[in-house]
């Protein structure tokens, strides 16, 4: 037990240095949040409803990008490239592997969330998050939800070389739909059906509740168990279609 | 054939079918500790399948197989604690250093080598430093070498770990195989270069089809009664060469030169050449399958 927590330790302490190696994975999963961040901020300089919308909204991006986006990616390349196969022949318990690659993630998520908490402060009016424990569970709960997802999704995807294709028509159009970027609430009907039934929406109303409204956990309970209900059709699907190796197409 | 105490691999009655398609088809072999054992046979033959169901990657379809006592599909950790693998085709972190992957993977084992000695052991001494994604593809084969012996493992499988070598990086590869031998390791190495089974394994098994055609000793496979047959070559008054191949050269030697001492002549270039794995080999494989 011992053993699989140091190995597992040792391959987060692995993957985090490989990740800030690699300069097109720390922008796209680091950056680019930031960026649009600062972007619409700058926009929206002044108009503080907007901004109250816009915070929470990129922070519930940030969880899907850096879990969602980043796993499915990673888990096709490595898969693609052998080097899950390659894992799979040592005496590295698969646990243990798993555990660096999501803590990996993980860490990425928390980053940006402290990032964009102290950058709602500092520059956007939102202030301090009003409930930092509702803040921890939305977060941790989002991260169970994408991550699994993630991984689920990328059984889905054929090659790395197609990643990107599969992987941005579902979270574009999700981000867009979702109340990114707008208030959801004004989106036409349908779009907000769409919308109500994924979690990225729920997550982002749990945000909002905790680092602006200062709505009680109770309020959002029912966007929580949307959450849930996804968290675990990502685990089962996740630990289902898990592969070490790419199948023959 | 028993092994004493106990073989590091036993295959009997091997099978696994990929759908439709047998891909391996009854395969029985044995390959006692301390020992190279090579298996040889065209692409496709089943070697990558038959080598993978005794990684444990693959299920088998049918048959019995024990690696160092281990039932392989059992994927026990402690039997992959004392294996190590050079699979046919891996890649790794693009952005790992050669020293941080060879420690990094020794770390997976209870008791690993010494990390720059399996650096220098593998031929990658001064590339200590350098990205994967930057080696050339003979020096990333020799990674998946050093990462495969890092954990100091009892049993090592090698899919065709020279592959993509120049001649000196070979020789060095054998070289280091050999010192495997010498600590009492043992190996199971696929490989399509007949100079490298002849120069490390101890035995050989030919395999095409999905099925084992010949067994045994790369010398004895040439020898007397063997698939293959000598060559006696020697040239002709005209200087042109003649080729004869025989089971009995000594029959054969004698009426030809017989005949050439009664003409009062000399057999010029005079050879005679014991069938080698080369041509054991070809003269096995090159047959079309029986009925298929
Ligand atoms: N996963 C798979 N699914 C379907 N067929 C497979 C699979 N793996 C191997 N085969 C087929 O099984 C046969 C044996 O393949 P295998 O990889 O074992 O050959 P090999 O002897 O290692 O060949 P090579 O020398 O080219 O590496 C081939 O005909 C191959 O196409
Ligand atoms: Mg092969």
């Amino acid at each position: 037990m011992a053993d699989t927590a140091a190995m597992a330790w040792r391959q987060y302490r692995l993957e985090r240095k490989l990740f800030w190696r690699n300069p097109s994975a720390a922008f796209f999963n680091f950056l680019l949040p930031l960026l649009f961040l600062a972007f619409f901020g700058a926009i929206l300089h002044g108009n503080q409803h907007d901004l109250n919308v816009i915070v929470p909204g990129i922070a519930g991006m940030s969880v899907m990008s850096t879990t969602f986006t980043a796993l499915a990616f990673n888990m096709t390349f490595l898969r693609e490239q052998g080097v899950l196969k390659r894992i799979r022949g040592t005496p590295m318990p698969g646990i243990s592997y798993l555990a660096g690659i999501a803590g990996n993630a993980i860490t990425n998520t928390a980053l940006q969330i402290a990032i964009i908490t102290v950058a709602g402060r500092l520059f956007f009016g939102t202030g301090w998050p009003r409930d930092w424990g509702e803040l921890l569970l939305f977060v941790a709960a989002g991260v169970v939800c994408f991550a699994s997802l993630g991984v689920a999704f990328s059984h889905a995807i054929p090659n790395f070389d197609s990643a990107p294709a599969y992987v941005n028509a579902v979270f574009l159009p999700v981000i867009f739909i979702s109340g990114v970027f707008y208030d959801a609430a004004r989106a036409p009907g349908f779009i907000k059906g769409i919308a109500q039934a994924l979690p990225l929406k729920h997550l982002i109303d749990g945000l909002s509740g905790a680092m602006v409204k200062g709505t009680s956990i109770a309020t959002n309970v029912s966007a929580l168990g949307v959450i849930a209900a996804w968290a675990v059709l990502g685990v089962a699907l996740a630990v289902r279609g898990f592969s070490w190796e790419q199948r023959r197409s | 054939m028993r092994c004493v105490p106990e073989c590091a691999i036993e295959v009997h009655g091997l099978r696994k079918s990929y759908g439709e398609f047998e891909a391996v088809r009854g395969i029985d072999f044995e390959v006692r500790r301390g020992e190279v054992f090579g298996l040889l046979g065209p692409n496709g033959a089943g070697k990558t399948t038959t080598v993978e169901i005794l990684e444990g990657y693959r299920a088998r379809s049918e048959g019995t197989v024990s690696v160092l006592g281990f039932d392989p599909g059992g994927r026990s950790r402690a039997l992959r604690a004392r294996v190590g693998i050079v699979l046919q085709s891996t890649g790794l972190y693009r952005h790992i250093r050669v020293r941080e992957a060879v420690a990094h993977f020794g770390a997976m084992y209870p008791h690993p080598r010494d990390v720059d000695e399996v650096v220098e052991l593998t031929g990658l001494a001064g590339k200590e430093d350098a990205l994967a994604r930057t080696l050339s593809g003979g020096q990333l084969r020799r990674l998946d070498l050093a990462l495969a012996l890092v954990g100091d493992p009892e049993l090592i499988f090698l899919d065709e770990p020279t592959t993509g070598f120049d001649p000196a990086a070979r020789r060095n590869a054998w070289d280091t195989i050999r010192s495997l031998k010498q600590l009492g390791k043992t190996v199971l190495l696929t490989t399509h270069y007949l100079d490298e089974a002849q120069a490390l394994a101890d035995r050989v098994a030919i395999i095409k089809d999905g099925r084992i055609l010949i067994e045994g000793a790369p010398q004895e496979l040439g020898a007397d009664g063997g698939p293959a047959r000598y060559r006696v070559a020697y040239r002709n008054g005209d200087g042109s060469v003649n080729e004869r191949q025989t089971d009995d050269p000594t029959t054969l030697l004698h009426e030809l030169t017989g005949a050439a001492l009664a003409r009062g002549e000399r057999l010029e270039g005079l050879s005679v050449t014991r069938p080698t794995l080369e041509d054991v080999y070809l003269e096995l494989t090159s047959k079309e399958p029986a009925g298929g």
